[in-house]
């Protein structure tokens, strides 16, 4: 299946959405520091893989997808819950591509430099999610 | 408190540019890797790394390798319920949010602790 990036579709994400993923985005970041900071790294390190942003995702493809399927004239609702389960399923694949870049990050991270270490995990979690993406439309 | 406000602005930033790569790609399923993106790792590792050195991040991301399981376990969760069942997605993905919770913490009493 090809794969397309389509710009356009920002504009459908209403300005009091970004606001509210902003919102959600910042808080968990500062509570995820707050655990760290209370419970130590052992503890506060399990945060930094909390779904932080997928709710909000896949509750808001559910809703453009259903108010897709509306404007065509049909209910949608089926339409979009099977759509936010697509989306839940792209997620999993991501999350095997997470704990790579976890283990890269623990493996390398006590060799400087820092940066490089976290710019070749972001790598290998994008390299292995779509490997993972692709093996699956193929298999 | 400039470290929490700093955390706070990187954190909105970086999950939100995230966020936003998984509503242009298009289909759905891969549009939905992003959902799982290091975004808060990233907005916060850079932080951490200053105040607390690299040993301490590397602490941090040996657990956070139970965190992505434990989300592995949770999406994959989600994505049943929300197909089989087809209940309201934000129900589902909030109410799923303690299988991460116990997943993760079980990982770390059988592992880490």
């Amino acid at each position: 299946m090809k794969i397309e990036a389509d710009l356009s579709a920002l504009k459908t994400v209403k300005p009091h959405e970004y606001a509210v993923r902003f919102f959600f985005g910042g808080l968990v970041t500062v509570l995820a520091g707050l655990i760290a900071k209370h419970y130590g790294p052992v503890v506060g390190g399990l945060f930094l893989a909390f779904p932080a942003i997928f709710p909000a995702s896949a509750t808001l493809i559910e809703k453009h997808e259903k108010q897709k399927k509306q404007r065509a004239g049909l209910d949608g609702t089926r339409r979009g819950r099977e759509a936010a389960s697509v989306d839940a399923a792209g997620a999993s694949l991501g999350a095997i591509g997470l704990i790579a870049f976890a283990v890269i990050l623990w493996r390398y991270l006590p060799s400087p430099p820092a940066w490089l270490v976290l710019v070749i995990g972001a790598i290998a979690w994008l390299a292995l999610s779509i490997l993972l993406w692709v093996l699956r439309k193929l298999f | 408190m400039t470290d929490l406000l700093l955390r706070f602005l990187f954190g909105g930033i970086i999950i939100s540019a995230f966020a936003a790569l998984g509503d242009i790609f298009r289909p759905k399923s891969f549009a939905g890797l992003f959902g799982a993106a290091p975004s808060l790792a990233l907005a916060t590792l850079g932080l951490t790394i200053a105040h607390s050195g690299r040993t301490y991040a590397a602490i941090e991301a040996r657990s956070m390798i139970l965190g992505a399981i434990a989300f592995f376990v949770y999406a994959s969760a989600a994505s049943f319920v929300l197909m089989r069942y087809k209940p309201p997605a934000v129900a589902v993905t909030f109410a799923l949010l303690p299988v991460w919770l116990g997943t993760a913490v079980a990982l770390w009493a059988i592992l880490l602790k």
